[in-house]
């Protein structure tokens, strides 16, 4: 069934958007990620130009990240001034994203660089994810329990000035790597697309120390802001939101969630890590694939402004 | 107007046209000048993108006056049917290979591009007339002038660059050629069938009919087609462009209400 995309200007098959949508949603759902790193190189397998399917993405993360945050907010595991100092950082990130998502489309390497950094960020993220549920796995075999955080350990993050006081997290940090990391998580949210709860997580739990039962709630916060800012300037700045395909893929996603979370309740933990490391590494390679692989045609067209 | 009384309005005009053109005051006209003319109507003036826009076909009805019935009887007149989307720069980037990867690395960008070229032709285009003619008409998809948007590049590098743009406009189905796409429907009646692809681009479209008789190019017509994104699409597209910061905010609650509605209907907390 063709639905054609306003801003996208092209035809697709709606059918084929909705399963994309709820088969990103199912495999979030069951790994409690966004998503939005599936969705934006699936848009971009499907012909849908990159700046769109980043645009549109940022809009997607909003929607597959509001319900878990919703959840979250109830439940009371949410950092709130954590989240906003994060946030903050984000804003900055985000604005200086676009500006340079616009400067690369302009110069026609705008796909390239969506392209490197995915497979950078995936391949670094995914593999190290890989080798440390392996560990993990190994672990649980010979019944020892895997112990995330180390309260004892202090690290050079520690030693920075500005120090501000987060009682949720019962933590005492310095705002540099905090905005920083907020900063940093924007700017991808802008250029890739994506959440960036892949990175968030991580560097809560293992940089700045947050405890476990704070951490998804506070990061899905500052995602569901950091997106819907990103949303708000890519429409302003260069109007490659396209809310028919955001809608497509939103109602898709919602769905597969649900389900996807029924099924990941079924799986361990490092289980269902070294699953989500495989597929972060798959989309990696296809990537990079693309990136090696003499393209079909090497000339490519686009209008002046880019799409 | 629906399609259909709008097909009927054109009928009527190319019969009165054919009316006038018979009339004793075009009578007089010397046999020598040429007499033979082409008039063409579209079987509507706008193409309406609707949300389950797939690609279409675009009927226009077209009549020769003063057709000569010998000629006309030995298939003698070939007609050739272009409809061509509005003009917009293009730039053409090409990938090279750098640290083994495939990289856009040089570019050029021209002027005044049909967005879209459709052809359709009574024959094959070689059969019609000679090579030459389609080139100095700048008829056709491998004719149609391109212009560099910077002229003192290499000129074997702009001339690569045009082929690698036709080729592209080609497979992206934007440049198109059907032959066999026009049809005598009488000694001075034609149709003409031309393809609107999916991702047909929006605006102002220039429909034009090239009548050849014995392979000499005698006269042409044209006439407009506008195409447009229906109420809805239009809509959305106009507030992305007009209103970005507001269809920005809009998208983002629309997010928030899916998301929101979704938790509502799956609630497992």
């Amino acid at each position: 069934m063709g639905i054609y995309l306003p801003i996208a200007e092209m035809s697709v098959n709606m059918v084929v958007l909705l399963a994309m949508g709820a088969a990103v949603g199912f495999l979030s759902g069951m790994f409690g990620v966004g998503g939005g790193f599936l969705i934006t190189p699936l848009l971009i397998f499907y012909n849908i130009p990159p700046a769109i399917a980043v645009a549109t993405g940022a809009n997607q993360v909003v929607a597959s990240s509001i319900s878990g945050a919703l959840a979250h907010f109830k439940k009371g595991t949410i950092d709130f001034k954590l989240g906003t100092v994060l946030l903050a950082g984000g804003v900055v990130g985000s604005t200086v994203g676009v500006w340079v998502f616009s400067l690369l489309r302009s110069v026609g390497q705008l796909d390239l660089f969506v392209s490197l950094l995915y497979v950078a960020l995936l391949g670094t993220v995914g593999g190290m994810m890989l080798v440390e549920s392996v560990r993990a796995l190994r672990r649980a075999a010979g019944g020892n329990v895997a112990s995330l955080r180390k309260p004892g350990q202090h690290n050079w993050i520690h030693r920075l000035p500005l120090k501000m006081r987060f009682r949720a997290s019962k933590l005492f940090v310095s705002v540099i790597p905090v905005i920083g990391l907020g900063v940093i998580i924007g700017f991808l949210a802008s250029i890739m697309g994506v959440g960036g709860g892949f990175i968030m997580v991580p560097a809560l739990i293992y940089l700045l120390k947050v405890p476990t039962n704070v951490v998804i709630g506070t990061s899905l916060y500052q995602i569901v802001f950091t997106a819907a800012y990103t949303t708000v300037v890519h429409s302003t700045t260069n109007q490659t939101v396209d809310v028919v395909l955001a809608f497509l893929l939103m109602v898709g996603g919602v769905a597969g969630a649900q389900y996807g979370a029924r099924a990941g309740a079924k799986l361990r933990g490092e289980q269902l890590r070294a699953l989500l490391a495989l597929l972060v590494l798959a989309v990696a390679l296809r990537l990079a694939f693309d990136l090696f692989v003499r393209p079909a045609s090497l000339y490519s067209l686009s209008s002046l402004s880019g799409v | 107007m629906t399609m259909h009384s709008l097909r009927l309005t054109t009928l009527t005009g190319i019969l009165l046209s054919l009316l006038i053109a018979l009339s004793p005051v075009r009578a007089q006209v010397p046999e020598t000048a040429n007499p033979e003319s082409i008039q063409i109507g579209l079987s509507t003036d706008r193409v309406s993108i609707t949300a389950d826009f797939s690609g279409a076909d675009l009927t226009i009805f077209g009549a020769l006056d003063n057709s000569d019935p010998l000629i006309a009887r030995h298939g003698r007149y070939d007609v050739i049917v272009v409809l061509e989307g509005p003009p917009r720069p293009v730039v053409v980037r090409k990938k090279t290979r750098f640290l083994g990867m495939w990289i856009n690395t040089q570019s050029v960008t021209f002027v005044n591009v049909p967005v879209s070229y459709s052809v359709a032709t009574t024959r094959a285009l070689q059969d019609i007339t000679h090579p030459d003619n389609y080139r100095q008409m700048a008829l056709g998809a491998n004719n149609i002038t391109v212009v560099p948007a910077v002229r003192d590049d290499d000129p074997a590098t702009i001339r690569e660059f045009a082929v690698a743009l036709r080729d592209r406009k080609k497979a992206s189905d934007l440049f198109s050629e059907r032959i066999g796409g026009v049809h005598f429907l009488s000694q001075s009646l034609f149709r003409a069938t031309l393809h609107l692809a999916p991702n047909v681009p929006v605006g102002t479209h220039r429909a034009r009919a090239f009548l050849f008789k014995n392979g000499v190019f005698i006269k042409e017509s044209s006439a407009q087609l506008a195409i447009l994104k229906s109420g809805f699409e239009q809509r959305i597209f106009r507030a992305a462009q007009e209103h970005s910061f507001l269809y920005g905010l809009g998208a983002v609650a629309l997010a928030f209400v899916t998301g929101w509605i979704g938790r509502l209907v799956f609630r497992r907390d």
